[in-house]
């Protein structure tokens, strides 16, 4: 499978993306604001099916409403970014701004399911370095706030005694889960990137309690399973998206049942 | 002696109400302090105002002598509304270690110093145990220790708990109490310890601040403990009851702490536990 450019090029853009998106994601479900890049995800669509309409590269329209909605959320933080209705109706507009913009650019339609569900095995040679490019930025602006933004995730009271600026370390990170949100919806589609972002962090948590080993475990799983994706994708013909999710879903399950175990086994003991 | 704390004609306001009005007093260096009162006395507001969070609007308040200053190491500090997320499958280790240095911008490193520091904190309160086990798996009371082993990181002099009992039944009530107290005389560490009620920390504390009605009186419990001083801290006619060494706080034959008590529950559980409540 290997002697075709465009699965090399295809294990190249999925391997940069997942380990960006199991990394920001393992953040993203320990501050318990899975729902909320979701719904960035979905300002995605509407930047991209309006970049289109304007004559711009989809995936800037992605970035730039992505990074966009992420910072307004950000500074919206307590009375938006954790209010699930709020969410959820930005989130059906942004899908109903998509299909408007979808209307007027009727060319574009053809690259609305890529969009969608992603088109892993259309990537090239530019992507992958545009891609790399952002998930070097993404892994770098983390790296910088990560000491505060651990401490604010989880003690925001004794945080803000401390002196650390909460509404800024918010907004920052919900700009960079822009960033992965963005990297992310170029290999497995707008509608699942829950696919990498979430089910192999939620995995790694299941599985480790550590801090330093829960963010490589779940770097490594989201690796594994968006590699695996396109093989399977490969020697099956079904989607690479579809691949991702099933394998997704099945290691976050299996890591439940295997964590759900352990307290049974020590009692035995 | 320079005290620990020092209000000098302080008031405090916060959200536009006046919480504490032209309040004088000094808490001695290594005192254990209870602070006390009905809710929305200004138990919380006091702690933030000496950790530089709510600057006095009028008057002076010293910590050690100095003006407080957000981030102070000397203080220790257990805020209230503590935000712990339900399924939080982090390790007791890490969870504290984050609170140190976590003001530092970049990435999250421990050095064998900090290490130590941490095991040293978590042994202090019988906590050793903790480091490797999951916060979801912990009980209120063992989160608490973890908590408590956080604030003593680093030594400070000061310790600022705010409702540390607030989650736990009778018994953990009474250890950790008891872990406190050992815990502070033998480092010398000054205590603001706030509490709904009086009794269980009757034989723990050295003095008691009991704050209501805009104003602060802190003095031996029974100095501060009586019919006239409550009654004008309470702004309605009060009665103090002993009975087999404990203390009974009634209006109109109601005991005034307890209602309070449960009324603080209910209202925990109509808001959920992540809002921030001013007292």
């Amino acid at each position: 499978m290997f002697a075709y450019d465009f699965m090399i090029n295809a294990f190249a853009a999925a391997g940069i993306v997942a380990v960006v998106s199991g990394i920001v994601g393992f953040f993203l479900v320990m501050r318990g604001q899975t729902f909320a890049g979701h719904a960035l995800s979905h300002i995605g669509f509407a930047g991209a099916t309006g970049a289109g309409l304007i004559g711009l590269a989809p995936l800037w329209g992605l970035v730039g409403f992505t990074v966009a909605g992420g910072i307004v959320m950000g500074l919206l933080s307590d009375r938006i970014s954790n209010r699930d209705v709020a969410i959820g109706v930005v989130l059906a507009l942004s899908l109903g701004f998509g299909l408007l913009f979808l209307h007027y650019y009727t060319a574009f339609a053809t690259q609305a399911a890529a969009l969608l569900f992603g088109n892993v095995l259309a990537v090239d040679r530019s992507t992958i370095v545009t891609l790399a490019v952002l998930g070097v930025i993404t892994l770098i602006g983390l790296a910088a706030i990560m000491r505060p933004l651990v401490f604010v995730s989880l003690q925001p009271e004794l945080a803000e005694a401390r002196g650390v600026p909460l509404r800024f370390v918010s907004t920052a990170f919900l700009g960079l889960v822009a960033l992965a949100v963005s990297e992310c919806a170029q290999i497995v589609g707008v509608l699942l990137v829950f696919t990498l972002m979430v089910g192999p962090p939620a995995a790694a948590q299941r599985l480790t309690t550590g801090l330093w080993s829960g963010l490589a475990l779940a770097a490594a799983l989201a690796l594994a399973e968006a590699w695996a994706g396109i093989a399977l994708a490969f020697y099956t013909d079904w989607p690479v998206s579809f691949c991702i999710a099933v394998l997704s879903a099945a290691g976050y399950f299996a890591a439940l049942a295997a964590s759900g175990l352990r307290p049974r086994l020590a009692v035995a003991d | 002696m320079t005290p620990a704390v020092e209000l000098n004609h302080a008031t405090l306001r916060i959200g536009g109400r006046t919480v504490l009005r032209d309040v004088s007093l000094a808490v001695r260096p290594g005192e254990f302090v209870g602070v006390l009162g009905p809710n929305g006395a200004g138990k919380t507001t006091l702690m933030r105002a000496v950790l530089g969070l709510c600057p006095p609007v009028a008057g002076a308040i010293r910590v050690f002598g100095e003006a407080p200053r957000r981030g102070d190491p000397a203080i220790g500090y257990l805020p209230q509304t503590r935000t712990v997320i339900p399924d939080l499958r982090m390790r007791g280790l890490d969870f504290i270690g984050a609170a140190l240095d976590g003001h530092r911008w970049g990435l999250p490193a421990h050095n064998a110093a900090a290490r130590h520091a941490i095991a040293e904190a978590l042994e202090a309160v019988g906590a050793g145990e903790l480091a490797t086990r999951p916060l979801s798996d912990m009980s209120g009371g063992e989160r608490q220790r973890l908590l408590l082993a956080q604030a003593l990181i680093g030594h400070p002099k000061l310790l600022l708990l705010d409702e540390p009992l607030i989650m736990l039944d009778a018994r953990h009530q009474e250890v950790a109490i008891d872990v406190v107290r050992k815990v502070c005389r033998e480092r010398g560490i000054t205590v603001l310890f706030s509490a709904h009620e009086l009794n269980q920390l009757i034989g723990a504390i050295d003095r008691v601040l009991y704050l209501g009605n805009g104003q602060a009186v802190l003095g031996a419990i029974d100095e501060v403990v009586t019919a006239p001083v409550l009654s004008r801290l309470y702004d309605t006619e009060i009665e103090v009851v002993r009975a087999a060494g404990r203390i009974f706080v009634m209006a109109r034959g109601l005991d005034v702490e307890r209602v309070e008590h449960m009324h603080d529950h209910e209202h925990g559980h109509g808001h959920g536990h992540g809002h921030h409540h001013e007292h």
